[in-house]
C-alpha cells in the first residue's frame, strides 16, 4: 500500500469529483399513460460554505502534487477499519488547512469492496468514513466542518473482481465541498 | 381438490426458454420443479375469424410452468372445445390431463373483450371454475396472470402469485434505472431514471409506493415515490449516510438506516419524514432491518458480535437476539409472509447464497447454487424466494420455490439486473 502512485491517486481522487452538479434523476410515471418528469435536482451535499480559492489556483496548496494536502484517499485492510499509522502525515496536513480555514468542509466518502449485501458494505463503507472522520476530530477539527458518508460498492474505483481490485476500493476518500 | 406432493426426490430436469416479443422484457428460463406435477391441458381460447387472439393461455399456462407444480399437457391433436358441455373428458383423460382449462375470447363494442373461462376437474368431471372478464385492449396480460391466480388457487388451495409486480434496478453502463414489472418479468415500466446507483427498492404494503436510497446527490438519500403518479419524497436526508427502508406493515412508517448519530443504527420515520425515532442504541453495524407481518419483531443485520448475522428484536426496541449461527456472514434478512420462514444470504466457502430458515425449529436449508446471491424476498403468497445473482458477469434475476427444486431466472441481454423487491 505504500507503492501507491500519488500523482496517478490525485489524478483520479479529482476526476471522481470533477463532474460538478450534473448528476440527473428523473422520475418518469408511466401508470396514466404520459411520461411525466417530475425531478430533481437538488444542490449537493455538504452545506458548508466554501472558501475563496478557485478551482486549479495555483497557490491552493490542496492542489500542490508536493504538498500531503493532495493526498486524498485512505486504504484499509480486508475486514478493517483502522487507519494505518501511514496516513498519519496527510491527515494531520487535512486537519490543520481545516482548522485554518474555518469555513472549509470535507465530506468523507468510505467505501466497500463488491462483495456480499449493498446495504451491509454501505455500513461498511461508512465504518471507513467514520474511522477517518473520527482521526481528524482527535486531530481537533470540528464537526461542523465534517460529513462522513457512504458510497458502499456503488463507485468501485477499480471495477476489477481481484484482490488487487478489492483493496483499492476498501478507501476513504476526502472530498472537500469547494471541490466538488 | 387435486394437490401436488412436493416431498419426492427431482425425478426429472426438464429446461424450457420461453422467449418473449415484448421489447427490453426479460426472458424466462426455468429449471426443475416438484416431482408430483399436477397435469393441466390448457386449449387455447378461442377467438372469432379475424379478431385477435391474445396468448392468454400461453401467458397463464407460462406462470403455471414457473411456479413448478404444474405439468402443462400438449392439447395438440385433441377436440377443442369452449364450453365445459363440449368436452370429452375421456379424451383428456387419455392425455393424462388432471385439469382442463377452455374458454373463448369475444369481442364487444367499444373495443372491449369479454373473456369466458372454465376450470374443469377431468376426473371427476365437475367445473372447479368458471369466470367471465370484460377487459380493454391493455388488460390481457393482467386477465392472463389472474386466470393463472384462479387456475392455481384452485388446485392447490393457496392463492396465486402472478398477478403481482417486482421492482429492481436496471444498470446499462453508468445508466441506472428503477423497474416496476409484472412478476414474470413482462410489461417493464421505468419509474425512476439516475446517473448515479439507485439500490433497495421497497414496495409499500398497499404497492402504491416505493421505496428506495439514491445517490443522485452524492450520497445516499432515502426516498418515497407514488407509484401512482411519480411524485416522490426525500424522507430520509439526514447528516451522514441514510438507507436500508423497510415498511411498517401499516405502510404509515418506514424503518431507515440513519448514521447522524455516528455508526449505521436503525430509526423509525413517518413515511412524510417526521416524527424520528431511535430504535437501536449501540455503536456496531446495525443494518436491513425488516418487520415482521404481524409489525411486533424487527429482524435486522449486525455486526455486534463480531461478523455480520442476523438478530431480532421487538419493534418498539430493547434487547436483541441473535437468530443465525451458522458460518461469520449471514445478512440481508426476509420474512415469509406467514411469519414461519427467514431467507438470507449466507457466506460458506467463498460463495453467498440464499438460505432458508424455519424460525420455529431453526432448519436452514440452502436454495441456489450460485455464488453472488443478493437481496432475497419472498414471494406475497410466500412460495418462492425472489433474488438477485451474478451468471458470467451479468447480473440476473432469480426465483426459487422454498424447496429449492424449482428455479426460474430473469435476465435481459446487455443489462445487468440487480437489487429485486417482490412486492403486491
Amino acid at each position: 500500500m505504500n507503492k501507491i502512485l500519488w500523482p496517478a491517486l490525485l489524478a483520479m481522487a479529482l476526476s471522481a469529483c470533477g463532474t460538478t452538479g450534473g448528476t440527473k434523476a428523473t422520475v418518469e410515471d408511466h401508470s396514466s399513460g404520459k411520461t411525466a418528469t417530475s425531478g430533481t435536482e437538488t444542490t449537493g451535499v455538504g452545506s458548508g460554505g466554501v472558501t475563496g480559492n478557485a478551482m486549479g489556483d495555483a497557490g491552493d496548496p490542496r492542489k500542490n502534487p508536493a504538498s500531503p494536502l493532495s493526498k486524498r484517499s485512505v486504504f484499509f485492510d480486508f475486514d478493517s477499519f483502522v487507519v494505518k499509522d501511514e496516513y498519519r502525515p496527510m491527515l494531520e496536513a487535512h486537519a490543520g488547512y481545516l482548522m485554518s480555514k474555518p469555513d472549509a468542509h470535507v465530506i468523507l466518502q468510505g467505501n466497500a469492496d463488491e462483495r456480499g449485501s449493498r446495504e451491509y458494505n454501505l455500513a461498511l463503507g461508512q465504518k471507513r468514513a467514520e474511522a477517518v472522520r473520527k482521526s481528524l476530530a482527535v486531530l481537533g477539527v470540528k464537526d461542523s466542518q465534517m460529513e462522513a458518508i457512504s458510497f458502499g460498492e456503488e463507485k468501485p474505483r477499480n471495477e476489477g473482481h481481484t484482490e488487487a481490485a478489492y483493496a483499492e476500493n476498501r478507501r476513504t476518500d476526502v472530498v472537500y465541498s469547494d471541490e466538488k | 381438490m387435486l394437490r401436488a406432493v412436493l416431498l419426492l426426490p427431482l425425478l426429472c430436469l426438464t429446461v424450457l426458454v420461453a422467449p418473449f416479443s415484448a421489447h427490453a422484457a426479460m426472458e424466462i428460463q426455468v429449471i426443475g420443479g416438484a416431482a408430483n406435477k399436477i397435469a393441466v391441458a390448457m386449449v387455447p381460447f378461442q377467438a372469432a375469424p379475424g379478431q385477435p387472439s391474445p396468448a392468454l393461455t400461453q401467458i397463464a399456462g407460462d406462470d403455471l410452468n414457473r411456479s413448478g407444480q404444474f405439468r402443462l399437457v400438449d392439447t395438440g391433436g385433441a377436440q377443442q372445445p369452449v364450453m365445459p358441455a363440449q368436452v370429452d373428458y375421456g379424451v383428456w383423460r387419455g392425455k393424462g390431463a388432471d385439469a382442463l382449462v377452455v374458454g373463448q375470447v369475444a369481442a364487444q363494442p367499444g373495443g372491449r373483450f369479454v373473456v369466458r373461462f372454465y376450470l374443469l376437474d377431468v376426473l371427476k368431471q365437475t367445473q372447479l371454475a368458471g369466470y367471465s372478464y370484460t377487459i380493454t385492449p391493455g388488460q390481457w396480460r393482467a386477465t392472463a396472470h389472474q386466470i393463472a391466480d384462479l387456475i392455481y388457487a384452485k388446485l392447490t388451495g393457496i392463492p396465486g402469485a402472478f398477478s403481482t409486480r417486482i421492482a429492481y434496478v436496471q444498470k446499462q453502463g453508468r445508466r441506472y434505472a428503477l423497474e416496476v414489472a409484472d412478476a414474470d418479468g413482462q410489461n417493464p415500466r421505468t419509474v425512476m431514471r439516475s446517473n448515479e446507483s439507485v439500490i433497495s427498492p421497497k414496495f409499500s404494503p398497499d404497492g402504491t409506493r416505493v421505496a428506495y436510497v439514491s445517490f443522485e446527490d452524492r450520497k445516499p438519500i432515502v426516498y418515497v415515490q407514488s407509484l401512482q403518479d411519480g411524485q416522490r419524497r426525500r424522507v430520509a436526508a439526514f447528516k451522514g449516510s441514510n438507507s436500508a427502508p423497510a415498511w411498517t406493515p401499516d405502510g404509515r412508517r418506514l424503518a431507515v438506516v440513519l448514521t447522524r448519530d455516528g455508526a449505521s443504527q436503525i430509526y423509525l420515520i413517518n413515511a412524510d419524514g417526521s416524527g424520528l425515532t431511535r430504535l437501536t442504541r449501540g455503536g456496531n453495524i446495525d443494518t436491513e432491518p425488516v418487520f415482521t407481518p404481524d409489525g411486533q419483531t424487527l429482524y435486522f443485520t449486525s455486526d455486534r458480535g463480531g461478523s455480520p448475522q442476523i438478530y431480532r428484536m421487538a419493534a418498539s426496541g430493547g434487547e436483541a437476539r441473535r437468530v443465525t449461527f451458522n458460518g461469520s456472514y449471514n445478512v440481508s434478512p426476509a420474512i415469509s409472509p406467514d411469519g414461519r420462514y427467514l431467507t438470507y444470504i449466507s457466506r460458506e466457502d467463498g460463495r453467498f447464497r440464499v438460505t432458508l430458515q424455519e424460525l420455529a425449529s431453526g432448519q436452514t436449508r440452502v436454495l441456489t447454487d450460485t455464488a453472488r446471491d443478493e437481496s432475497p424476498s419472498f414471494a406475497p403468497n410466500g412460495q418462492a424466494v425472489l433474488y438477485a445473482t451474478v451468471l458470467g458477469e451479468h447480473g440476473i434475476l432469480g426465483t426459487v420455490s422454498l424447496d429449492g427444486k424449482t428455479h426460474a431466472r430473469l435476465s435481459e441481454s446487455g443489462v445487468d439486473a440487480r437489487e429485486p423487491a417482490w412486492g403486491p
